[in-house]
């Protein structure tokens, strides 16, 4: 619990740091390409009259540098070969660098897998003083009883959602509220410490310092679900290459993520292996051609497949849209469908609005949105990240949901638990403490 | 598995900076050593070849030198140079001063005549009120000289003759009387300092001009004015003029210089007052006058 506090604290005042010059990078390490985005921070904006601002508030930053490379060794959202995500990595910080014209020293991550675990904790205390406090605020989060989640992993995210007064609930800042007892709902979400570990070594390599780190699909929520979706309930879908994540949003928090370890490589690997054609070929297939709704005209519109083997007829093989689609179609299916398990298991059937998102490269299939809407319920749409200046239009896709969010996540940190001071009882101090009470108790 | 040592195939190359490479970016990229390898490093060389070049003596005279010789040749250029100058308005003496004056042989280049100062040290001659200098082109210096005129003549204490103009700046010595019989003479301690006053006293004289030898300053204060025969008009501080019109006045009535006084006193304006010379008190009285005794003792 206490090196918990320590070890993301040290990520925050390195966030902070970074912040204060001005400058940071985004890496998000995918299982088919890994992005690297520099943040430049110009400090905030002049307040206006009307307290909003131009793009949402999100004009403190600006992107200065963008560098997507393809992935190397990273299996189902998590590294796989060291050396080769390494040197992945390397490839996108230097060209992002370059195009930036700065070096950048502090880096916020996200990857996809290392399977996500939430946790519903709750804590309550009973008031002292008949009003919230913010010291209130910091004993009842330390209050929330820590599920045991085993060992090996990791707590990543920790948001306090709601809080709740005696009787009252659904606060978001309880602040000045008079009662007797404080109650607090918090989301904790967990991931394999091993995974982690191995980004963080990788980084090390890189001589870049970790300032945060995010799951991807929460960093999607965050930039491709819109602020109704976010306050009225919705899920955010992010496919992407080895992994699907999703997260659950309501009253602006999370409230759910997982991932499933399934992702659009799947589908290129299915195509290779039914149509015997190499990895790189398939995946151009797949992005030409893919689909997953088939129709008469897909029966005649036939596919050159190709391929460099030096057999004639093996080389100049045709296949129909049709089939095509009739090897894609069940993988997506079975995707969706895995997604739909794990909804029903996490209760979203009984959020008010049951919005889905779909994002994430994977997502850009025609089709694929009549497709969940018959899995998933028919509040689906395609999402596509917010627009977030400099970035470039080759940035600006369904696959860069997840970059995108991890930009909004820098620039806004939600108040994680850490971000309250630990309250006194926790300190190691707490015996002087104790001492100077017996003192007053008895003399 | 692959084999994780090299051996990728032919041609096959890491798209992927090396760790060195990397590195390298990065330092490249830092603001402190990228400002010191464009600005510092050539600063730096450029300072120490230029100092390790002139370390040595023989060099750096050879700089010193050669930088003179253009510098030289460049003065010297036909277009620069002055091949004579011409005086215009001056006396031959003063031109003459003039000549021997320029600091320069001539032919010279304009670059070595420094004019102000030349022009200062020609002021600095009394006969000169006013010097123009330019250099005209075709190398001609243009001296042009306006003169003081003088207009009276001071015996100083010493009886040395000066000429001095109108506001009383000398002009030149004189060494004999005859030479400027035109110009009148003033004498008397302080009498330099009021050339104008004595000029206008002068000027109302002029009925006695012929009989005139000039004026004395008495005590730094009043005038006398000085007639041949020894006849003396004893002037007041104030109203000089008023009391020169009326001696003139009573000489055109009565002819009173004519006859023999010795000074006429006007020092009190309401009690002129003459007094006659010796011969003519003894005439008055009836006595013969010792002709032994020289006449005004």
């Amino acid at each position: 619990m206490t090196d918990l506090y320590q070890s993301q604290r040290a990520m925050r005042n390195m966030r902070r740091a970074a912040m204060q010059r001005g400058v940071i990078a985004i890496l998000d390490v995918g299982t088919s390409k890994i992005a690297c985005l520099v943040l430049k921070f110009d400090g905030p904006e002049p307040d206006r009259e009307d307290g909003l601002g131009p793009l949402a508030g999100q004009s403190q930053f600006r992107v200065i540098g963008a560098a997507t490379t393809r992935s190397r060794g990273v299996r189902f959202g998590e590294i796989d070969a060291m050396a080769e995500t390494e040197r992945a990595i390397r490839t996108a910080v230097q060209a992002a660098q370059k195009m930036a014209q700065v070096r950048v020293d502090h880096v916020i991550a996200c990857f996809s897998g290392a399977h996500p675990r939430s946790y519903g904790l709750a804590g309550e205390v009973q008031l002292t003083e008949g009003q919230v406090s913010e010291h209130d605020v910091a004993r009842v989060l330390a209050a929330c009883d820590v599920p045991d989640y085993g060992g090996g992993r990791e707590v990543v995210h920790a948001h306090p959602v709601n809080f709740a007064v005696d009787h009252r609930t659904g606060f978001g800042d309880p602040r000045g509220h008079v009662g007797n007892r404080l109650a607090v709902d918090m989301h904790l979400l967990t991931i394999d410490t091993a995974a982690v570990q191995n980004l963080l070594y990788c980084i090390k390599r890189c001589d870049l310092e970790l300032a945060g780190i995010a799951s991807s699909a929460y960093a999607s929520g965050l930039s491709s679900l819109v602020e109704d979706e976010q306050e009225l309930g919705a899920v955010c879908i992010d496919m992407g290459g080895g992994a699907t994540g999703l997260s659950i949003f309501i009253k602006k928090h999370m409230i759910f993520a997982e991932s499933v370890r399934m992702g659009g490589d799947h589908v290129t690997s299915d195509i290779a292996k039914g149509l015997q054609v190499p990895f790189a070929i398939a995946e151009r297939i797949k992005t030409v051609h893919g689909g997953v709704h088939a129709t008469g005209m897909d029966d005649r519109e036939m596919i050159e497949i190709g391929g460099d083997s030096g057999d004639w007829e093996k080389d100049r093989r045709r296949v129909s849209r049709t089939e095509l689609i009739g090897i894609m179609r069940p993988r997506v299916e079975e995707i969706l469908e895995e997604v739909r398990a794990i909804l029903d298991a996490a209760g979203f059937d009984q959020l008010p609005s049951q919005q889905v998102v779909l994002t994430g490269g994977a997502s850009q299939i025609p089709g694929l949105d009549g497709l969940a809407a018959r899995i998933l319920g028919q509040n689906v749409r395609l999402g596509r990240p917010l627009r977030v200046q400099g970035l470039p239009q080759a940035a600006t896709g369904a696959a860069f949901s997840s970059s995108v969010g991890l930009c909004l996540f820098a620039a806004h940190p939600q108040d994680e638990w850490w971000d309250f001071e630990i309250p006194a009882e926790r300190y190691p101090a707490r015996s002087l403490r104790r001492a100077v009470r017996w003192f007053k108790d008895n003399w | 598995m692959r084999a994780l040592k090299g051996e990728r195939g032919e041609g096959w190359q890491d798209p992927a900076p090396s760790r060195l490479a990397y590195r390298l970016n990065r330092l490249w990229l830092t603001p402190l050593v990228r400002r010191f390898t464009r600005v510092g490093l050539p600063a730096l060389a450029l300072a120490l070849s230029v100092g390790l070049y002139l370390k040595d003596d023989g060099r750096r005279g050879d700089l010193v030198s050669g930088i003179a010789d253009i510098k030289r040749e460049l003065q010297e250029r036909p277009e620069f140079m002055v091949t004579l100058m011409r005086i215009d308005g001056a006396s031959e003496p003063v031109a003459e001063g003039i000549r021997s004056m320029l600091p320069v042989a001539l032919p010279a280049s304009s670059f070595r005549i420094d004019l102000e100062t030349f022009r200062a040290a020609i002021a600095q001659i009394d006969a000169v009120a006013a010097v123009d200098l330019r250099i005209r082109p075709g190398g001609v210096l243009q001296v042009d000289v306006t003169e003081r005129q003088p207009a009276i003549l001071w015996r100083t204490a010493s009886g040395r003759l000066e000429m001095l103009d109108a506001r009383g700046h000398r002009v030149a010595t004189l060494t004999a009387r005859e030479a400027r019989p035109d110009l009148a003479v003033i004498a008397g301690e302080g009498a330099e300092d009021r050339v104008p006053e004595a000029l206008t006293l002068l000027a109302a004289a002029r009925p006695l001009a012929p009989r005139l030898r000039g004026l004395v300053l008495m005590g730094e204060r009043r005038w006398d004015l000085v007639l041949d025969r020894d006849q003396r008009i004893l002037l007041p501080e104030t109203g000089a003029i008023a009391a020169l019109n009326r001696v003139i006045e009573l000489d055109r009535a009565e002819d009173l210089l004519a006859r023999d006084v010795a000074v006429v006193d006007l020092r009190n304006d309401y009690r002129p007052t003459i007094r006659l010379s010796a011969a003519a008190m003894a005439t008055l009285r009836g006595e013969v006058l010792d002709e032994t005794k020289v006449s005004g003792q």
